[in-house]
């Protein structure tokens, strides 16, 4: 029935609001940049819209308009994961003194 | 919907919630994107058996996928560190525009007089996505200064910007209650996207995290939105769980900047005026200016050094420099650590980013909570392109804009050393006495430039 499947997204729309607000509600500040770049990386799941729109499309207005979606979408969905990734990347792990390497080399100018 | 794609679904929501309870600690963050990462290609997967593909679209979709993933991830992959707060700004603006433009699509397929429950969360989808998408467009050209980063204002600004806020709900209520076609959206979408650049002009380059830290919101609940208008359940969990905690992280920031959000948001903060404080007084103040030498020789003999660094550092690069520095005092006995500001940098957390980059050990960065009542321990407090977040107006002059901003006490050390490229201000615009101080010596440069300079020094004395 179609109410309650109204009834039913709008439940589940509520208690995530509360899941979002709960599992961040202690993050440290240097990790603030990385949440945020992460959190943009899953609103990339407009790819998931995009696509059931660009699937069926027929007329030229619609082809556009799904090719576009489609193309941003996937952008953010990418870029996204891609870019956090890389910041955490750097997060890990620290170097023994002994692995130290020498930083721009290119620096050195002969002589 | 059938039962395997709602558990698949399922799935993806439960990996996007523990991915972001793993994000928020720093051992787990890089799992925590990764699983989050899962979910997404669980939740697309899950999708392709609810697709009735037409022949064109089929071809849009393949071709739209394969023109998006190599622009997402080279540009994800070439950006400079330094670089990253715009990057994360176009990634969620062209998220606010395929929301905007999904939303779009799926009114103008149900013709005329659509159903509340499609009509108004397409009406919300469309507005927000636009405003998220041009907002997040403004705020990229202010960071990549194609844009001044200080405020953009004139004379009845907020007026304005409320008299378009309104006429877009009127006409939203228009199009929602009486409207019998759909292509009422293309006022909105305009408007929506004059809305966006309206609203982010006049927030100053120092406010555009909190900024982007909003849209990201927005863009999330425009995605729920969308959601709705699609009577998807992935795209109803994912949006409003970055809708919810993009709201709560947008709250953290300013906080962090001692700010409420919506002094950030209307207060033009940085809006260089011909300030009564500070400004007048720091004519005729002389400078003290050293030789690397000098000042090589000050950091050698010393024994506890506090580093401060700031933007200047990372746009000069000089993050390997800086550890290069540090190394070599360590070397002679010194003992270094790394104060850093929560908004050092362009982005809360940027500065960690990039000295992590340069191998930096991680228990010499410390918090400005950790790390402030040292600073009355230190012989020297080395200030590298940082500015603001030393600034004793914020504890000593109530007019300033800046009072009450949490700051590092550098002014506490025995020595202070300054290196800048000039005497301009900050980000905020305001001058800062603490150049001026009799302990301050300033070591102008590039801040690279210098570091290096005082390495080959340091070597030497």
């Amino acid at each position: 029935m179609n109410d309650n499947s109204l009834l039913n997204e709008f439940t589940i729309f509520v208690l995530a609001i509360f899941i979002g607000f709960e599992v961040i509600s202690k993050v440290p500040t240097i990790l603030h940049t990385p949440l945020m770049s992460g959190t943009n990386a899953i609103h990339g799941i407009i790819l998931v819209g995009a696509i059931l729109i660009a699937a069926t499309a027929r007329d030229p207005l619609q082809i556009v308009l799904g090719l576009i979606a489609v193309i941003l979408a996937t952008i953010n969905v990418v870029g996204g994961f891609v870019v956090t990734d890389r910041m955490l990347e750097m997060f890990k792990g620290r170097p023994t003194p002994s692995q130290k390497e020498k930083p721009n080399p290119k620096e050195k100018t002969p002589g | 919907m059938t039962v395997a794609v709602a558990l698949a679904y399922l799935v993806a929501a439960v990996l996007f919630i523990l991915g972001l309870i793993q994000l928020s600690s720093p051992k787990s963050a890089r799992r925590g994107n990764q699983i989050a990462a899962v979910g997404m290609v669980i939740a697309l997967l899950a999708t392709i058996p609810l697709l009735h593909f037409t022949a064109p679209g089929i071809a849009i979709t393949i071709v739209g996928i394969l023109i998006g993933v190599p622009i997402g991830a080279v540009g994800a992959r070439r950006v400079k560190m330094t670089a990253i707060p715009q990057m994360v700004a176009l990634f969620n603006g062209v998220g606010g525009g395929a929301a905007a433009v999904v939303a779009v699509s799926e009114l103008l397929l149900k013709g005329s007089h659509p159903l509340f429950a499609v009509a108004f969360p397409s009406v919300f989808s469309i507005v927000i996505g636009s405003v998220s998408f041009a907002g997040s467009l403004v705020a990229f050209a202010k960071l990549q200064a194609l844009l001044t980063g200080t405020p953009i204002t004139y004379p009845g600004q907020q007026i304005v910007n409320g008299a378009l806020a309104l006429a877009i709900l009127a006409l939203a209520v228009y199009l929602i209650a009486i409207a019998s076609t759909p292509l009422i959206f293309v006022p909105l979408l305009v408007l929506g996207l004059v809305l966006g650049v309206a609203f982010v002009l006049p927030i100053g380059g120092a406010d555009m995290p909190v900024v982007i830290s909003l849209l990201n919101a927005f863009t999330g609940l425009a995605v729920a939105a969308g959601g709705f208008v699609l009577g998807n359940f992935a795209l109803i969990v994912a949006g409003t769980l970055v809708g919810a905690s993009g709201t709560l992280l947008t709250k953290l920031m300013s906080d962090a900047m001692g700010r409420s959000l919506g002094n950030v948001l209307f207060g033009a903060f940085g809006t260089v005026t011909a300030g009564p404080a500070g400004a007048a007084s720091a004519e005729g103040k002389s400078v003290r200016s050293g030789t690397p030498e000098d000042i090589a020789t000050l950091l050698a003999y010393s024994r506890k050094v506090i580093i401060v660094p700031g933007y200047g550092l990372a746009v000069a690069q000089g993050q390997h420099a800086v550890r290069e520095l540090a190394d070599e005092l360590e070397q002679r006995g010194v003992e270094v650590e790394y104060a850093i500001h929560p908004v050092a940098g362009r982005m809360p957390g940027h500065m960690n980013v990039l000295l992590a980059e340069a191998n930096v050990p991680y228990e010499q960065l410390k918090e400005m909570d950790q790390i402030n009542d040292e600073f009355k321990s230190a012989d020297v407090a080395l200030v590298v392109g940082a500015n603001d977040v030393v600034n004793p107006a914020a504890h000593n002059s109530p007019g300033s804009p800046i009072y009450g901003m949490p700051i590092l006490n550098a002014d506490q050390a025995k020595n202070i050393v300054f290196m800048k490229r000039s005497m301009r201000p900050g980000f905020a615009g305001i001058d800062n006495e603490l150049l001026y101080d009799p302990k301050t010596v300033m070591l102008f440069g590039d801040a690279k430039d210098s570091l290096m300079k005082l390495v080959a020094a340091v070597k030497a004395a």
